[in-house]
């Protein structure tokens, strides 16, 4: 029998049962699009959270202060008070491999300007921020060595504070800004990062940080130390470095005890990106199981074909139709199912997650290798799910199959 | 061109065998018009599928063309049921929603032939039955008793068969329509020297043919000339 007959007669055969195919049909069409759906929103996921953390700045490991515990009770992160400036000197000199550090104090505040207000993230920073955090301008300058020196009133804000505070497009350079009731004169504006909510460098404002000790916190401790690794390589033999010193500047001898936390960048892209894994994973079964129900669909269909054409089956056996002839029909009419609806799966899921991302804003990320790994399992199904009903009916008895009633 | 030599065939049952044909011997010449005729259940339908190979004797020899075919596989009983035989089946058979070309064409496909060849054929056997050229396309569920007997028989001529095998084919027709049907069978064997074996059990249709072989209990009991 010629392949083109075959299809000839497996288009015929599922135009005769129309309902039934485009049922059949559609519980591929499910599966395959849940499955494409589910791993773009996994990589989406993967892939924003990967450049979110990249987007912080690279090769970086991060010291906070400790939790200092007093009598049980946590004071919380950010308010112990155990780093300083000195701490961040002595690692700047005295560990190698590190390209850049820059210490931070900063707390929110309520900032105004001229009738409009808004309430920001206020860090003080030296000039290094910028090579740590890769941190790039849009207008105007970061703030200097000089200005530090000069404990300056001076700032430096990100692209959703300017909005806030001026609207967009306005260059916010010159203007003054009160930061809790204290002028300030913007010097700067940063290049947008991307991001949103809370720690997003966009809704940041940046000032001297020796400013940030003497007007704001009115001590010389520091919220967080960022530290910048010459490369990747070289990260761990960093963060073995400065807990050595740091233990040893605060006079601790078991690390367990340290009044530090040192966070390393990598291990949180790590930890995040696995979580996230797990997630696409997780995801990719669920919607796997559809894509199973699916082709038990197709399975189901085919026995309820074949018991049905038996008559058929055994016309076709007796006036010339070997075994082969018999199954490959059925098999390609299960393939052709899938294939269809395998197609139209893709297509489906495509739109969906093109949907996700523009009305429910949710990163997704669909790939070509999403699509081919839908074709493939798709046609897969159908020849496995479709295997056992041809076989069925390429087995019947010619005889048999011509009595059946 | 046939040649039966003692076959016999055993039913396997649940609680043993059943012997439907007990040891039957004849021979058919090209070109003969032959009649089977016996009781129901007397293993005539048994018969036809040896003929026909669609079943092979339990024991015995069954030479088709001096070709042995009684223990042959099943793909070489298929390329013999293809190529040399035509099967005109007492329930219609046809395929319920496809028209009246597409089921004479069907055994065409499995011969490999080019579509537009098999349609000339198909045709072609459709008219040589005497069938209504206007309803060609008509759909096989939308035809008389009549109709359907001979595009039954249209679709048994168009592997061009030495051997036209029909199992009570006018079973289900008024005498009338019956008769037609009995003149195309004359007409095969007179003008296309087609060897035909019709199967029966009324006396009147056996009549049309040329010689009769009466069958009861699983054995031959008579073989009449005219
Ligand atoms: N597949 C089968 N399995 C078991 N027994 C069978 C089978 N086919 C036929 N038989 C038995 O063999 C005997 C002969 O059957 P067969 O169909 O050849 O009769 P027949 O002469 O064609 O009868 P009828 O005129 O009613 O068609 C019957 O008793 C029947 O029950
Ligand atoms: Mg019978």
């Amino acid at each position: 029998m010629k392949l083109r007959d075959i299809i000839e007669e497996t288009c015929f055969a599922l135009s005769a049962n129309k309902v039934r195919s485009i049922l059949t049909i559609l519980g591929i069409v499910i599966g395959i699009s849940s499955v494409i759906v589910m791993l773009s929103i996994g990589q989406g996921a993967q892939n924003s959270i990967t450049s979110r953390i990249e987007s912080i700045g690279s090769n970086m490991i991060t010291v906070y202060p400790g939790v200092q515990r007093s009598g049980g009770i946590s004071s919380g992160r950010g308010s112990a008070k155990t780093l300083t400036i000195s701490d961040s000197d002595a690692i700047a000199s005295e560990v190698t491999n590190v390209k850049a550090v820059s210490p931070e104090v900063s707390s929110r505040y309520q900032i105004t300007a001229k009738g409009t207000n808004t309430n920001s993230q206020v860090c003080g920073v030296t000039t290094d921020y910028t090579i740590v955090k890769s941190l790039e301008m849009q207008s105007g300058d970061f703030i200097s060595s000089q200005n530090n020196s000069n404990y300056s009133k001076v700032a430096v804000i990100g692209p959703d504070v300017r909005d806030d505070l001026f609207g967009e497009d306005i260059d916010p350079v010159g203007k003054t800004i009160k930061i809790n009731k204290i002028s300030f004169q913007v010097i700067g504006l940063t290049k947008s990062k991307g991001g949103t909510g809370f720690g997003s460098q966009d809704d940041m404002i940046f000032i001297p940080i020796s400013t940030a000790q003497r007007f704001f916190t009115g001590d010389e401790y520091l919220s967080s130390i960022a530290v910048a690794a010459e490369n990747s390589e070289s990260m761990t033999i960093v963060q073995e470095e400065i807990t050595q010193l740091l233990l040893d500047r605060h006079n601790i001898s078991d690390s367990a005890s340290a009044d530090f936390r040192i966070l390393n960048q990598e291990d949180v892209a790590e930890t995040a990106s696995s979580i996230a894994k797990t997630l696409t994973l997780l995801l990719g079964f669920v919607a796997g199981i559809s894509l199973i129900v699916g082709g038990i669909g197709i399975m189901n269909m085919m026995l309820t074909n074949v018991t049905e054409r038996t008559r058929e089956i055994g016309l076709r056996k007796a006036i010339g139709a070997k075994p082969k002839d018999i199954s490959l029909q059925f098999l390609i009419e299960a393939t052709v199912l899938t294939i269809i609806g395998g197609n139209i799966g893709i297509i489906l899921g495509y739109v969906i997650a093109w949907g996700v991302t523009y009305f429910g804003s949710i990163a997704t990320k669909t790939t070509i290798f999403s699509a081919i790994l839908a074709f493939c399992v798709s046609t897969i199904i159908g020849i496995v799910f479709g295997y056992y009903p041809a076989r069925r009916a390429s087995r019947l008895n010619p005889i048999d199959a011509l009595r059946y009633e | 061109m046939i040649r039966l030599e003692n076959i016999t065939k055993t039913y396997n049952l649940g609680g043993g065998g059943f012997t439907a044909l007990r040891g039957v011997s004849f021979e058919i010449k090209s070109g003969e018009f032959v009649a089977i005729m016996g009781p129901s259940g007397s293993g005539k339908s048994t018969l036809m599928h040896i003929i026909g190979a669609l079943d092979t004797p339990t024991t015995g020899k069954y030479f088709l063309e001096k070709r042995d075919v009684s223990q042959l596989s099943e793909n070489k009983l298929t390329d013999i049921r293809k190529n040399k035989i035509g099967f005109v089946f007492q329930s219609f058979n046809l395929l319920p929603r496809a028209t009246v070309l597409r089921n004479v064409m069907l055994p065409l496909i499995y011969k490999e032939i080019e579509k537009s060849e098999r349609i000339k054929i198909a045709e072609k056997c459709l008219r040589s039955v005497g069938f209504e050229e206007d309803h060609f396309k008509h759909l096989s569920n939308q035809l008389s008793g009549g109709q359907i007997q001979r595009v039954a028989i249209a679709r048994a001529l168009v592997n061009d068969p030495t051997l036209i095998l029909a199992d009570e084919p006018t079973g289900n027709l008024d005498t009338n329509t019956g008769e037609i049907v009995l003149e195309t069978f004359k007409k095969l064997n007179k003008e296309q020297n087609k060897t035909i074996i019709l199967i029966t059990h009324e006396q009147d249709v056996a009549n049309h043919a040329d010689r009769i072989i009466f069958i009861k209990d699983g054995l031959v009991q008579s073989d009449t000339k005219k």
